[in-house]
């Protein structure tokens, strides 16, 4: 998929928020190039979930734009819209994976309603070519078609977290967050899963920003990775880069206590 | 513009009366006092202005329950004037015991002319059916709806549904119809079935059978919808597209039956199922008494006519 | 050959009648009077004009009788008749710090100004019937009344003047230890719930409006979930007050206050835990109850409700029911519960025809699609 190298899929500037006394968010800011995937990294209490929900439009900051590049106006800031277009790009053009799948999920709905959902609210009217589509999306995230009908509520957790990507992804958005996709997960279907998500941006040329505390994520996913703490942006730069070679202390500190597999 | 309809001639069969009952001289016409029924009227004319949007209103305690018309029955006492003509239906029928209920409170109240004959009608309050005469120009349909809401059993909450309506987002009703030809091979709703409203508001018409939505579309008359304990009214004005939902290659389909009225041949009408004896045995009969009615007097008026001709020809 | 079923309003006119012959009963029983019913089944009344939203005991006496006793009924007739009545103006606020009391106890203090004053209550009574009751004539009771008299004659000469009793909220309030809240110089006039529909989300006075109206019996159940884990309140009583306080009206032509009356009230002021913030030191957290006449039980489940529908205001996680301002406001309303849960009574057989044929249809035909299948054995991811 070309990718278009003359602006940022999305623009962050001096994002700020507090809750209360607490600043959970200081002075954020970054690029993200379409096609890229940036992995937001830190501990608990980092402020990480916090930049997320700014970024996904979850949460307005105290102060700060977050600008996303729209096809024909360009870079356009997302709080200055109003919340039906707000609602409209969550539908179409953003995509969000929940940690808790059951939260990104209908779970009292078959699985196949489920990937189609988008595809309905958007005017698709005909059955046949929505459940077409939609059992395409579970063989892309190699959930069987034979299990379209099912409802997710008998699905493992690694199935949730697939047919949570395949709801999202099937209006083909161009920037997907992602919020601690794989934790709570066994190791083994961790480690398809990411596979499976390193297929599918590569494939599709998604833009993704991921949030995790798991470095072996960020490692194999993102391109970039930010490092968080106390609600600060403390290191930038390419993720090899900064995981073989880390210059922040805390990055360092980081780095050097994760175990090696 | 609402217009208080006077009964143009009427044939020779109406069937108005006056029954002799004074008017209860403790109420205002029609019960309500008139800074109440200016206050629905607004709302009426807002729910004109917006077809198919639920507009909120200050819904009073009537006489009957919440929940056996009191949302129709407001919006009656709101529009009705001493020249109007009423018809009171439920289940198709006059006659049924809730039916005759809320026209005994209108007589009491209004002493206007009533009618169980649809085409003298100026003003149609029913329950859960559509009469199956066209309605013309010069009438208004009142539906009494339980459930103004149409995504209420999918998502509870008024506050989300509000914003679902607002920014058109009706992405969840078509999930459940989804659902149903994935389940049973078809659509499972037989009433109350879901409509777009001048393409752009879905709306709950009330719990008429699925048979009767394609008479809303385009029809002549004003189609006023009151939910009492809900406090919405909302409305479809002449001649606007009412659609029922589906899918291309699922689309909306009526019910039929296989056998005709049992009374007047009718093949086009809705039929109630009743059960004669213990041993399974059923007929079918019109659910509109009026519409029954009236084809079993054309159907004697041929069997005479005929009978002459026949004796003509001795 | 059939014919169509006929006689609707025959058949309603003979269930007046017996509805009329229901209602009185055995003829050779001398019939109810409204004053009666007032004077003997005061509870009752009371709590007619509570959840009728009228303060008129003997409309609610009435009422009562018309209905048979059902309150549900009663409570619906007065409310109908409510919705009849022209609006003459707006009271001021009553002030429950003069009220003339005649039960007010506190559970948070052993003793306070004003002292605890038991009143008239089963609260320390044993339930056990009393027989005596059986007899139906006033001179079976003479020689045991004489005690009851004098001693109800001392109670009340003991009734306590308002200058001594002080709200223990204002007790509290001189320490800074309650929550207070400021009264706004522009104090708009509350929104009224009986002219206009609640939109959500529905503010505090709102709120409390549709509580004081709704049904007993449902916020007894709201009120006690809270108190078994379904919320997160630690309750007090801090003052339970019941007597007559004036009306106040102030007539246009007059531009000042003049008193149309004494109402009789309950009201009930419940101490939760203390919540701080950053910005407030840790205080005592409350929830109001008011209600017309003798109703305790009413205005203390209120208090509790009340509480637990201000978790997100005080910043509290709202986990259940009774915190779930939608949930609780929609269906507190007896009117509205009753009518619908019986108006299943009416016919529905038109849509039960539609429903029939659906379930035949899905009978005879094998369904396309697959069903839903139940594999409830976890899946290798």
């Amino acid at each position: 998929m070309p990718v278009d190298t003359q602006s940022p899929i999305l623009r962050v500037t001096g994002l700020n928020k507090s809750y209360g006394e607490r600043a959970a968010l200081i002075d954020a800011s970054f690029e993200l190039w379409p096609g890229e995937v940036l992995a937001i990294v830190g501990e608990s209490g980092s402020g990480k979930t916090t930049l997320l929900n700014a970024l996904a439009a979850r949460d307005k900051p105290d102060s700060g734009s977050v600008e996303f590049h729209i096809k024909d106006s360009g870079l356009t800031d997302i709080f200055k819209m109003t919340e039906a277009q707000r609602r409209l790009l969550a539908r179409t053009d953003w995509g969000f994976v929940h940690q808790n799948s059951a939260d990104g999920l209908r779970m009292e709905v078959s699985a196949g309603a489920n990937v189609g959902e988008r595809l309905m609210a958007l005017g698709q009217r005909h059955y046949g070519k929505i459940r077409a589509t939609a059992c395409d999306w579970l063989a892309r995230v190699e959930i069987d078609p034979a299990r379209i009908d099912d409802l997710p509520r008998h699905f493992s957790g690694g199935m949730r977290q697939r047919l949570q990507i395949a709801r999202n992804l099937v209006t083909q958005p161009r920037l997907v967050f992602m919020d601690e996709p794989t934790s709570g997960l066994d190791v083994s279907v961790q480690a398809k899963l990411l596979d499976l998500l390193r297929q599918l941006t590569q494939h599709l040329g998604l833009a993704s920003i991921i949030v995790t505390h798991d470095l072996a994520v960020a490692r194999l996913l993102a391109h970039r990775m930010i490092v968080m703490r106390r609600g600060c942006i403390v290191e930038t730069g390419l993720t090899d880069q900064l995981l073989d070679d880390p210059q922040h202390p805390y990055t360092q500190l980081l780095v050097s206590s994760v175990l090696q597999p | 513009m609402l217009k208080i309809n006077h009964p143009s001639e009427t044939s020779t069969e109406t069937l108005t009366s006056h029954e002799n009952q004074a008017v209860d001289q403790h109420f205002n016409f029609a019960y309500l006092d008139e800074r109440t029924k200016r206050m629905i009227r607004r709302a009426i004319l807002k729910a004109v202005a917006i077809p198919g949007y639920q507009v909120p209103f200050g819904s009073r305690e009537m006489p009957l329950p919440y929940g056996w018309g009191t949302g129709g029955i407001q919006v009656t006492a709101s529009v009705i004037g001493p020249h109007d003509v009423l018809k009171v239906i439920d289940q198709g029928s006059d006659d049924t015991v809730n039916a005759v209920n809320i026209r005994r409170f209108f007589q009491r109240t209004t002493n206007v002319a009533i009618t169980t004959q649809t085409k003298a009608a100026t003003l149609i309050q029913t329950r859960h059916r559509i009469p199956e005469m066209a309605l013309t120009e010069d009438q208004i349909i009142i539906y009494q709806v339980p459930v103004p809401e149409p995504m209420q059993r999918l998502e509870p909450r008024e506050r989300e549904t509000r914003s679902l309506h607002g920014l058109s987002e009706y992405g969840l009703m078509h999930v459940k119809l989804y659902e149903d030809i994935a389940r049973y091979g078809h659509i499972a709703t037989t009433y109350d079935y879901p409509v777009l409203v001048n393409n752009r508001y879905v709306m709950a018409p009330s719990p008429i059978p699925k048979f009767d939505n394609p008479k809303m579309h385009m029809n002549p008359a004003l189609q006023l919808f009151g939910a009492g304990r809900e406090k919405r009214i909302y409305a479809v004005p002449p001649y606007t597209s009412v659609e029922s939902l589906g899918f291309d290659d699922y689309p909306f389909e009526i019910q039929r039956w296989d056998a005709p009225c049992e009374i007047c041949g009718s093949r086009d009408s809705f039929l109630d199922e009743v059960v004669t004896d213990d041993q399974g045995g059923r007929i079918f009969v019109c659910s509109d008494s009026d519409y029954c009615e009236t084809e079993q007097s054309k159907l004697e008026a041929s069997a005479v006519s005929t009978a002459q001709l026949v004796s003509k020809d001795d | 050959m059939y014919v169509a079923v006929k006689g609707g309003e025959q058949a309603i006119l003979s269930s007046y009648q017996l509805l009329d012959q229901q209602r009185r009963g055995d003829p050779s029983v001398p019939e109810l009077s409204i004053a009666q019913i007032r004077q003997q089944m005061k509870l009752a009344v009371d709590r007619v004009m509570t959840e009728g939203s009228v303060y008129d005991p003997e409309l609610a006496a009435l009422a009562i009788k018309q209905a048979c006793g059902d309150l549900v009924e009663a409570i619906f007739l007065l409310r109908a008749y409510r919705a009849t009545l022209p609006r003459l103006g707006s009271t001021q606020p009553i002030d429950t710090g003069k009220m003339v009391l005649d039960r007010r106890i506190s559970a948070t203090f052993k003793d306070l100004p004003g002292g605890q004053v038991l009143g008239p209550t089963y609260d320390y009574t044993q339930r056990l019937l009393d027989f005596s009751l059986l007899a139906t004539s006033d001179q079976a009771h003479t020689a045991a009344t004489s005690d009851t008299t004098a001693a109800a004659q001392t109670a009340r000469a003991d009734r306590v003047d308002d200058h001594t009793s002080p709200r223990v909220i204002d007790l509290l309030n001189r320490e800074g230890l309650i929550e207070t809240h400021h009264v706004n110089p522009n104090d708009p006039a509350p929104f009224d719930l009986t002219r206009q529909p609640v939109r959500f989300p529905a503010d505090r006075s709102t709120r409390l409006q549709n509580l004081a109206r709704g049904d007993e019996g449902f916020l007894l159940a709201m009120a006690y979930s809270t108190q078994r884990g379904y919320a997160n309140s630690h309750p007090f009583v801090g003052e339970i007050r019941l007597g007559s306080v004036e009306v106040e009206l102030i007539p246009e032509e007059l531009g000042f206050a003049i008193s149309i009356g004494d109402i009789e009230i309950t009201e009930c002021q419940m101490i939760n835990q203390f919540a701080g913030s950053k910005t407030e030191p840790p205080q005592f957290t409350r929830g109001y109850g008011l209600a017309f006449g003798h109703s305790e039980r009413k205005a203390m489940a209120m208090s509790l409700v009340d509480r637990a529908l201000r978790a997100a205001e005080l910043g509290e996680l709202v986990q259940s029911p009774a915190q779930m301002s939608e949930f609780v406001l929609s269906h507190s309303d007896s009117l509205e519960a009753s009518g619908f849960v019986q108006h299943l009574k009416l016919p529905h057989y038109v849509d039960f025809q539609s429903e029939l044929e659906l379930v035949r249809k899905m009978r005879t035909a094998p369904p396309q699609g697959q069903a839903l299948t139940d594999n409830s054995e976890d899946e290798h991811a």
